[in-house]
């Protein structure tokens, strides 16, 4: 298992590198850095001695991949990208090409909280709302209630998450007055500013996931062993979630780790649009103001994440299926 | 009159587009097995209602898809000069809205205006004092509209006659209408066939009833019938113009991701080996990428590439419509590892079967296997995820233009309508209308896109089973 995993953590390093390499190339053939100073210091004067002292107090005054002049090794790790993939693999993320936007791996650790308090009961209470639902469902098989059940979760699924919040924000905190309706405070003021963001959150993506689990669920109850479970005078809530929720649980864990990754980024647009301060609307701002340096290494997390939670899906599977073994 | 033909690129890609699906449905109606199969999508009402709902819309999208600039007024021998503006099909069958524009705000149906103004004293009125005799301020009011029940002398009294009378009018049109169809569709609606053919049927009723009131309402000297925006334009104008977006963004990006996804798919899944390691560690480096920062950076830098060649383009539509067309293609190169990794892992299974075993041993080279022993038998892979695709990526496009990377500011999109209704649903009293417009036409395009790509997968999938039990066509109550 532990040789498993530290293969696995080995091709991850050779993705990340492609990752660095593409975002890399993304952002420097288009955007020099003489654009990006240019664009940063503003002004409409801009003389090419601050051009030179921006990009040398950020590292940006070599070549970008190849360095002719260098000697030996030299020629590919005195550049650019060298320094900066260096620096991302060693979680040394430098200072955003904005000045205001200060540190990058200073307001990463202040703002990954932030973002981890709003994802994570959204993550949790999301999952377990939707496996409810749809075991509720697929208890009333057959019925008008599966039907309509159904129905609404079709059109539910039609509503853009956008909806849901402007609604939500309109009627809970300007008509009801229950929740503030944006901003953040810290300690246990905090829950004030996230439940309604977190309950809105549920609402939207509930009736995907839950008509997702519902086909998973009905294909497993129609299997022989689920008729075993009933033969043998078993509740049918018994029946549901000892042997048809633990036997879908696979499917289970793939869909809902792919969202993993995302925790951690904080919902982009839902902490934009209640002005909760995480990593989400860092990387909104940082894209609305083009800061390379901030998006680049907010695309180097995510997918580190993403191979983490995908070795992490692996190893889940053993847990809930144990005849799943890891070569 | 003089006007020239203006071709953008997303036009001739729809053209080129709509011809593709004339081209199949004539493959599909000489084919038995797919004929059969698309027989099934079609005998489920749902299917039927959506694709009914779809194919109008298809029509607005198509109307709005043949551009032309008027040519202005020469004096003498001067060469033509054309109108900077670009006017589709569509402005023209809806000149009536493009030109009755308001100075602000007004509600759906609504005489008077939103935003109170300063009513300026006449010529020759006496300024009112107070007890001090200081002039008072003009009083402010809701202005008269323009535009909007214009031909009301008391809108006080005659407004609500005036609209109930134009919504009866609009419900006979579309009732008559409704009643001509059902006339011409008399032989498809026998008891024999399943309901399909009536649930089709009531969808295009409730359809032509609504376009009946809306064109009743607007007619001659009548009404905003969603109102107007913060600018004064019709919010139904908006409306129907942001259809062509959506569909644009959710038919184009998607085809965008099949050369890539098809190609790489089957190409690892039947030559295996370092060409399928090559294809994997593709995918999954971008798949590894949080999709959104990828079209953000890729967005970024195509405006920073229109930024520097503004040869490229002559009007303002035209940088719109490129950029849109960029948009489509950066989610088509971002977003088809899904498609190639079902893809690899269907040819995997297929290429061990007898059928290829056959060709190989026939002698066929490897091109010719992949094209006409696998390709066919992965399109139902293909159609299902090109279906289920169009709505999400229209639902995604709200969310892109929120974050600012979606379609151009100055395109009409339901992303722009709803960042807008933000701005508009803060003030008091609200200004709801242009949102709920978003919202009703987006979840109808959406929902018929949703039951429409059900019943496709339901009738293409061959695991997909039929849970819900098959009703018999005379057990029907009609």
């Amino acid at each position: 298992m532990l040789n498993y995993i530290l293969r696995r953590l080995g091709y991850g390093l050779v993705i990340l590198i492609g990752v660095n390499l593409i975002t890399f190339v993304l952002f420097f053939t288009v955007n020099t850095p003489d654009d990006m100073a240019r664009l940063n210091i503003g002004g409409k004067r801009v003389t090419p001695e601050q051009i030179e002292k921006w990009k040398a107090e950020r590292g940006y005054d070599k070549p970008m991949l190849y360095n002719a002049e260098a000697q030996g090794t030299a020629r590919l790790t005195d550049t650019v990208f060298w320094d900066r993939s260096v620096s991302l693999f060693l979680f040394d993320f430098g200072r955003a090409d904005n000045d205001s936007a200060g540190d990058i791996g200073y307001q990463i650790r202040k703002r990954m909280g932030v973002s981890l308090k709003l994802t994570v009961p959204m993550f949790v209470l999301g999952l377990m709302a939707s496996v409810i639902f749809a075991l509720w469902l697929v208890m009333f098989r057959g019925t008008p209630v599966d039907f309509w059940g159904v129905v609404v979760c079709v059109v539910m699924m039609s509503i853009s998450s956008l909806f849901y919040i402007i609604v939500g924000q309109y009627l809970f905190s300007r008509l009801a007055r229950l929740a503030p309706i944006s901003g953040y405070a810290e300690g246990l003021d905090a829950l004030r500013f996230l439940v309604l963001p977190i309950g809105l959150m549920l609402v939207a993506s509930l009736a995907g996931q839950a008509r997702f689990y519902r086909t998973l669920f009905l294909e497993e109850a129609g299997k022989d062993y689920v008729r075993t479970a009933r033969a043998k005078g078993l509740k049918e809530t018994t029946v549901l979630t000892r042997h048809v929720l633990r036997n879908a649980m696979l499917p289970i864990i793939t869909s809902a780790g792919a969202a993993l990754p995302y925790l951690f980024m904080g919902g982009l647009v839902t902490e934009s649009f209640f002005g909760i301060p995480g990593l989400g609307a860092y990387t909104i701002d940082a894209i609305a103001s083009q800061d390379f340096a901030i998006v680049r290494t907010m695309v180097f997390l995510g997918s580190l994440l993403y191979i983490l939670s995908n070795i992490l899906i692996d190893v889940a599977y053993t847990w809930a299926d144990p005849r799943v073994r890891m070569q | 009159m003089g006007f020239k033909l203006v071709i953008l690129w997303t036009d001739v890609v729809l053209w080129l587009m709509l011809l593709g699906l004339g081209a199949y449905v004539a493959h599909v109606r000489r084919d038995p097995s797919l004929r059969a199969t698309w027989g099934k999508v079609f005998m489920s009402g749902a299917a039927m209602a959506s694709s009914v709902v779809l194919l109008a819309m298809l029509g607005v999208t198509v109307i709005d898809s043949v551009h032309f600039r008027r040519a202005l007024p020469t004096q003498g021998s001067e060469a033509i000069a054309y109108d900077t503006r670009t006017e589709s099909l569509l402005d023209l069958a809806l000149g009536k809205l493009v030109k009755s524009r308001e100075k602000s705000y007004s509600a759906p149906l609504a005489t008077h205006g939103f935003v109170k103004e300063t009513i300026p004293p006449k010529a020759g009125d006496k300024p009112v004092l107070d007890e001090h005799g200081v002039p008072l301020p003009p009083p402010r009011a809701h202005p008269r509209l323009q535009h909007g029940g214009a031909g009301l002398a008391d809108p006080a009294s005659e407004h609500l006659p005036d609209v109930l009378a134009r919504l009866a009018a609009g419900t006979a049109a579309g009732v008559a209408l409704a009643g001509l169809l059902r006339l011409a569709l008399r032989r498809r609606l026998d008891p024999e066939v399943p309901q399909a053919w009536s649930s089709a049927w009531w969808s295009a009723a409730v359809l032509l009833v609504l376009c009946g009131w809306a064109v009743a309402l607007s007619w001659g000297q009548g009404y905003h019938v969603l109102g107007t925006d913060r600018t004064g334009n019709d919010v139904l104008y908006q409306a129907l113009k942001s259809v062509r977006t959506a569909f644009v963004i959710g038919s184009l990006a998607t085809l965008a991701t099949l050369p890539l996804a098809l190609v790489l798919g089957i190409a690892a899944g039947y030559f295996k080996g370092w060409v399928d390691d090559v294809i994997q560690y593709l995918y999954t480096v971008l798949s590894s990428v949080p999709n959104i920062l990828l079209i953000a950076a890729c967005v970024l830098m195509v405006q920073v590439f229109l930024d520097k060649h503004p040869e490229l383009f002559e009007t303002g539509l035209e940088r719109a419509d490129l950029k849109i067309f960029l948009l489509c293609v950066i989610l088509g190169v971002t977003g088809w590892a899904g498609l190639c990794r079902l893809l690899r892992a269907e040819t995997l299974k297929l290429r061990e079967l007898e059928y290829v075993q056959a060709a190989v041993a026939f002698g066929a080279g490897h091109g010719r296997i992949m094209r006409r022993h696998i390709l066919p038998n992965v399109m139902h892979l293909v159609l299902i995820t090109t279906v289920l695709e169009f709505s999400s990526l229209i639902l995604y496009e709200a969310v892109l233009s929120y974050v600012g990377v979606g379609v151009d500011p100055a395109m009409n999109s339901f992303g722009g309508m709803i960042n807008q209704a933000r701005v508009e649903m803060s003030r008091d009293p609200i200004v709801w209308w242009s949102f709920a417009a978003a919202f009703i036409f987006m979840v109808g395009i959406v929902l018929a896109a949703n039951l429409f790509a059900d019943a496709v997968r339901d009738a293409f999938d061959p695991r997909a089973r039929v849970v819900r039990p098959v009703k018999r066509a005379h057990a029907v109550p009609r």
